[in-house]
């Protein structure tokens, strides 16, 4: 089902830089690629070289220097503010390498936060996250706050988060990051669940077994693709 | 949905942080409770004047010589009893005219001794004043005209010199002058320290005597109808003329003096509110100070809101609705507070007499929301505007 239909991103000699001190730090000097819906790509490559900078930019975060981005299709340089959070809500799932939970709030509620911008009801909203935790195998920590959670068991939530709104493209920057090789197994073998089940998955590790299981590998090196 | 979801946040933020949302909400809470406490005293002291004024008698007019106002010097009266039938019969309401000469003097009743305000009246007095007498009687215009030193007591000066006994027929001394009580007044109140309770009636001619004086202060008159008080305040004043052309005279109505002291204590009481108010503002300013920091602090949970769809006018609801929530439960602590405090007022220390009208906690709570709708949207922007790859950066 790789390549069918319109790529799910596409950029198109894509830049992003940073103006530091009056110096334009270039982060991504020229980058084209194009994740096909049901892709799943391993973005590897040294500290420093714009990995996540790339990452934040095919998750409509943040919009390209000067080149063309197309998420679901869509040029990210004619979205304003909050058209674009309303891309990021319907199209892309975001795993962050340190979870980003929100303290004090129990995992259903955590999981089911992107549902509330998409202005689903309360008791929907419970439901479908109930049913994304169960996925990633957490039916048993519903209530649990992040901090009565262990490492591993957070980031499965925050992938349930990512998945409760049936994204496109689910973007993992260092999942594993934070994790010892077991979990980080448990979690690399929940994305490529998702990724048979049609989601096009994009991760960025330094772990090269791990990026071996990738369908395709892409390597970033000074803001440029090798 | 989202708003439902906005205030849940908003609630279990504030929870959170218990003292300090407490803390930022004492400027409001003084604010708003010190608006209300004043406005509760300035209400009750309008209502209070207006009920001396009123108590006063009905359709009165006032004549004083000199010009009737505040920080004109007070010009000696050249009035005397026979200008005060002269006018009496002028306005066509001959023997309704009232005279007054007071003075303070020590009033002795055997060994117990009282200061009281001693006036030197006619016998129009009970009808023009609306003045009722409790027990005996009040002098009459023969007692005036043989300067007969008979007196009538307050009640509250009755109780201090007789305590319990009978006062009719006794003697008293006033200033040193034997006098005999032949009348005790109604009890009618007192107000703001001044205990009308305490007077003592006695001939205007007694009094002038008495003080060494030929003249009286100042004449009353009882106009026949309301609407008349103007005509007689014109002819009265008309009669004076043609007696002393060369001195001014001042009539005034029950009406003229109840505008006047209304507008005088309305006035007092907006300045006062408007001077507690500001602490409201700067209870506003603590507000929006501690959204800043609290914006801050959860930079990531807003660069996290964003990254999976919030969009601004999200957040920014979030927030401003954190701030009203903030400044609306300081507005309703007050506005106890300061009901509180009023009824309190009035009980404990009854000189005060406190009135909480409907409109001020109301009006009271409004403003307090309206301060945190103010001095959040400041805060809440800055929330909205967040870029959210650099605030998730944040540590
Ligand atoms: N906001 C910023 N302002 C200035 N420079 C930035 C900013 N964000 C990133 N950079 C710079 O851009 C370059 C790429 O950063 P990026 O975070 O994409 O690297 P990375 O490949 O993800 O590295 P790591 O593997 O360590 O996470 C770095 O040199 C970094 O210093
Ligand atoms: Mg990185």
């Amino acid at each position: 089902m790789t390549a069918a239909g319109p790529p799910a991103l596409e950029a198109v000699d894509v830049t992003r830089s940073y103006p530091l001190d009056g110096v334009e730090v270039q982060a991504l000097r020229g980058v084209s690629l194009t994740i096909a819906q049901g892709d799943y790509v391993a973005v590897v490559g040294p500290s420093g070289s714009g990995k996540s900078t790339l990452m934040h930019l095919l998750g409509a975060l943040d919009k390209p220097t000067s080149g063309v981005l197309r998420v679901a299709g869509r040029d990210v340089a004619e979205l304003g503010d909050d058209e674009l959070a309303q891309v990021r809500n319907a199209t892309i799932g975001f795993v962050f390498q340190a979870f980003q939970l929100l303290a004090r709030t129990s995992a259903v509620d955590n999981v089911g936060m992107p549902l509330v911008y998409r202005g689903v009801r309360r008791s929907e909203r419970r439901a479908r996250a109930k049913a994304a935790l169960e996925r990633v195998g957490m039916a048993h920590r519903l209530d649990h706050t992040p901090n009565q959670l262990s490492g591993g068991e957070q980031q499965r939530v925050a992938i349930a988060r990512a998945l409760v709104g049936d994204p496109e493209v689910l973007l993992a920057d260092e999942p594993t990051g934070n994790l010892d090789t077991k979990t980080g197994d448990d979690v690399m073998a929940l994305l490529e669940d998702l990724n048979a089940t049609g989601v096009a998955v994009v991760l960025v590790t330094h772990d090269l077994e791990v990026a071996a299981r990738a369908r395709r590998q892409i390597r970033v090196r000074d803001g440029l693709l090798e | 949905m989202r708003l439902a979801e906005a205030w849940r946040v908003a609630v279990t933020a504030l929870r959170a942080n218990r003292l300090r949302s407490l803390l930022t909400m004492l400027g409001v809470i003084i604010g708003v409770a010190s608006v209300v406490v004043l406005i509760a005293i300035g209400t009750g002291a309008q209502r209070e004047v207006e009920a001396q004024v009123e108590g006063l008698g009905s359709n009165l007019v006032l004549v004083v010589p000199g010009q009737l106002e505040l920080g004109s010097a007070p010009s000696r009266s050249p009035l005397d009893l026979d200008d005060a039938e002269d006018v009496g019969r002028a306005v066509g309401q001959p023997g309704r005219v009232a005279v007054t000469l007071a003075g303070g003097e020590t009033v002795r009743f055997g060994a117990r001794s009282s200061f009281a305000t001693v006036n030197g009246t006619n016998a129009a007095v009970p009808d023009v004043f609306s003045r009722a007498v409790a027990r005996g009687e009040y002098f009459r215009d023969s007692d005036v005209d043989t300067r007969r030193r008979v007196a009538v007591l307050g009640s509250s000066l009755v109780r201090d010199l007789f305590d319990g006994a009978d006062p009719l027929g006794r003697q008293v001394t006033i200033g040193g002058v034997r006098f005999r009580v032949i009348g005790v007044f109604e009890e009618v109140g007192s107000a703001f320290g001044v205990d009308s309770d305490r007077d003592v009636h006695i001939p205007v001619t007694a009094a002038q005597r008495l003080f060494s004086d030929d003249r009286v202060d100042a004449l009353a008159i009882k106009a026949p109808t309301a609407d008349s008080t103007g005509r007689v305040s014109d002819e009265a004043l008309a009669a004076l003329a043609d007696a002393y052309p060369d001195q001014e005279f001042s009539a005034v109505t029950q009406d003229q003096i109840l505008g006047t002291l209304g507008r005088i204590l309305g006035l007092l009481t907006s300045v006062l509110a408007a001077i507690a108010a500001i602490s409201l503002v700067v209870g506003g300013v603590g507000v929006s100070n501690i959204m800043l920091v609290s914006v801050r602090e959860r930079t990531r949970e807003i660069g996290l809101r964003k990254a999976v769809g919030a969009r601004q006018r999200d957040v920014l609801l979030q927030f401003l609705l954190e701030a009203v929530l903030l400044t609306s439960l300081g507005g309703v602590i007050g506005i106890a507070l300061g009901v509180g405090g009023s009824l309190a007022l009035t009980t404990v220390v009854d000189q005060v007499p406190a009135v909480i009208t409907w409109w001020s906690p109301a009006l009271a709570f409004g403003v307090s929301a309206a301060v945190g709708l103010f001095f959040g949207v400041v805060p809440a922007r800055r929330a909205g505007r967040l870029d959210p790859v650099v605030a998730l950066r944040q540590e």
